[in-house]
């Protein structure tokens, strides 16, 4: 018979999750983010205890597909024992890489769990009084399928997207609804105006 | 493991009795249009099969055309409408605008798209919550400018049926032609094209136990018509190319078949249908059963489970043997959930947790039994993982739009 769809880690994850927040009650969170849109298919929950400036558990739940589920396990595990520095900087494509690879069309379903993790911790500081440690300008959602934010957008510009569709390449912007492609044009825009040659 | 297949709807199995009839056939190679005795013995088979076909469905022999499936079958139909031949604009006269439904397949909702680009007004049918055209919506849009209507006989993801002889009434007495795609329906229900009326009705071999890549188009005599494959005399010139004798065979067999078996599988799977459904409510609790609650093909369940997304369920599934569809997006890459079941107004977190359990002759009651066993447990566990099942429901509104 023909293989699955995911690769063998992400049916692992899938399967057997890890850390999933079964009990949510009892679970003393140190921070907690939850990000996503049931609308759009996938909406994730991250809760974090924090032990001298490093993750010292991590556990989640979701409401996903096998990659959305898988993401999220394999993201409890991958942060363990990081700085939250090093934590708030992991990207979807260390999950993707981590997982094995994820087909194409379900890049996007990954790009939710860094966010969710980083919203923990974001939390996390907020509680501690530590906003002195976010960015100064909070990010504003511009999509709220895909959780992309105008921040995402400046990055991705600053790392070469020029189009409408090097900007939905690199973020998966506008891939859902598509709501919000006019907002996202006109920041592109003003991002190249700053950062373009 | 013993594999329970619970997705006919999407395609059969051969029956039995189709694969002993082309495994007879096998020798029967000659080009059905060739003079000769190699020929005129193939030729013999096709046009029993037709008879076959016809009878299903209550059409004589020379209404029925024999295409590549279903999706052939309907892009032919509609295309008749601006395809700017005088064989259909002259009959069709001033008249160039066509009525379809927002729940139809994609094989004409896709090809309604393209008419658009030409030029063609399409008006899309609203249905209401059991996925039912509104008769109002329809004669708003129903008039002297429709030259075709075209509604589906009965779902593929829901199994609601539409009252067809209604909707052929309205369209006649509006001078418009109709059409309805009846893949998921012959086979299973009783469908006779006198008494629905209808001009055109399309059908597929695939659905009702015969092979893939055969189907039959059904027109009336008299309409308008125009080959959509152009290159050969085959059909009465009506469908070019060196016809399929196997699964034209196979596909007569099929429908010879299954109106002899129609009245008791009925019976049989309505009885299975409701079992699966009465066995999932008992035993998991917010669920909602999508559909018609009576006008529904016998052997489709579509259930939606609250706080799971269909494809995560469907894996689970496949991971103990049963095989279902879902209508969510992740599981079609296309990231847009059922057009079908939000066309029903049922929010789109429904339409992302909703499974199609479709059943067929194989299907057995011991198998619902397990299927029902199985269920439970998986649900529990993608719910225990969910972020919007239990507490965190109300937190929705936050991450919403």
């Amino acid at each position: 018979m023909s293989e699955w769809l995911y690769s063998d880690i992400v049916k692992d994850h899938f399967m057997h999750p890890k850390n999933v927040l079964e009990d949510e009650d009892s679970y003393q969170a140190d921070g907690k983010g939850i990000v996503g849109n049931i609308r759009c298919g996938d909406q994730m929950l991250v809760a974090i205890k924090v032990k001298e400036g490093r993750i010292q558990d991590c556990r989640w739940k979701t409401y996903g597909c096998a990659s959305a589920i898988a993401s999220t396990s394999i993201l409890s595990e991958y942060v363990k024992g990081k700085t939250l520095e090093e934590a708030y900087k992991v990207t979807p494509q260390d999950i993707v890489e981590h997982l094995g690879g994820l087909p194409d069309h379900k890049i996007h379903c990954s790009v939710l769990g860094d966010k969710a993790l980083r919203a923990a911790i974001e939390d996390y500081y907020k509680r501690n009084g530590l906003e002195g440690k976010l960015e100064k300008e909070p990010a504003v959602v511009i999509c709220t399928c895909m959780d992309i934010t105008d921040k995402d957008i400046e990055e991705a510009v600053k790392k070469g997207a020029k189009t409408y569709e090097e900007l939905q390449n690199m973020t998966k912007i506008g891939t859902v609804c598509g709501q919000c492609k006019e907002k996202s044009l006109e920041l592109l825009h003003q991002y190249n105006h700053l950062y373009g040659e | 493991m013993n594999r329970i297949y619970l997705d006919y709807n999407a395609t059969t199995p051969l029956h039995p009795e189709v694969k002993e009839e082309i495994v007879k056939s096998l020798d029967i190679f000659g080009n059905p249009s060739s003079m000769h005795s190699f020929g005129r013995e193939a030729n013999e088979r096709i046009e029993k099969s037709r008879k076959r076909c016809a009878d299903l469905i209550g059409a004589s022999s020379r209404e029925i055309i024999f295409t590549g499936g279903g999706s052939e079958s309907n892009n032919t139909v509609l295309k008749l409408v601006g395809c700017g031949e005088a064989c259909c604009c002259g009959y069709f006269g001033c008249r160039n605008e066509v009525v379809t439904s927002t729940i139809e397949h994609p094989s004409v909702l896709e090809t309604v798209k393209t008419l658009e680009k030409r030029g063609v007004p399409v008006h899309y049918v609203r249905v209401d919550s059991f996925g039912k055209i509104d008769m109002d919506h329809l004669r708003s849009v129903v008039g002297e400018k429709t030259a075709l209507v075209s509604i589906m006989y009965a779902n593929n993801e829901i199994g609601t049926i539409q009252d067809i002889k209604a909707i052929t009434a309205l369209a006649h007495e509006r001078g418009a032609l109709m059409h309805t795609d009846a893949v998921q329906a012959v086979g299973k229900l009783p469908v006779n094209v006198a008494d629905l009326g209808v001009d055109f009705l399309s059908f597929s071999g695939h659905k009702l136990y015969a092979p893939k890549g055969v189907g039959v188009l059904y027109t009336r005599t008299g309409s308008p018509y125009c080959s959509l494959i152009h290159g050969g005399h085959q059909e009465g010139g009506r469908r070019a190319g060196t016809l399929n004798n196997l699964g034209i065979i196979a596909l007569g067999k099929a429908c010879e078949l299954t109106g002899r078996e129609m009245t008791e599988e009925v019976r049989r799977l309505e009885y299975l249908r409701n079992k699966l459904r009465d066995g999932i409510e008992k035993t998991i609790s917010d669920i909602r059963v999508n559909g018609h609650p009576t006008d529904l093909l016998p052997g489709t369940l579509n259930v939606s489970f609250y706080g799971v997304e269909g494809e995560a369920i469907l894996l689970y599934l496949d991971m103990v043997g049963i095989s279902v569809s879902t209508g969510s997006a992740c599981a079609t890459g296309s990231l847009e959930p059922s057009h079908v079941i939000l066309a029903t107004g049922t929010d789109s977190e429904l339409a992302h947790g909703s499974i199609r359990f479709s059943m067929g002759f194989g299907t057995t009651e011991e198998e619902i039994d397990r299927v029902i066993r199985e269920l439970k447990p998986i649900i529990e566990r993608l719910r225990k993982m969910s972020t919007v099942y239990g507490k965190n429901r109300e937190l929705q509104g936050v991450c919403a739009k």
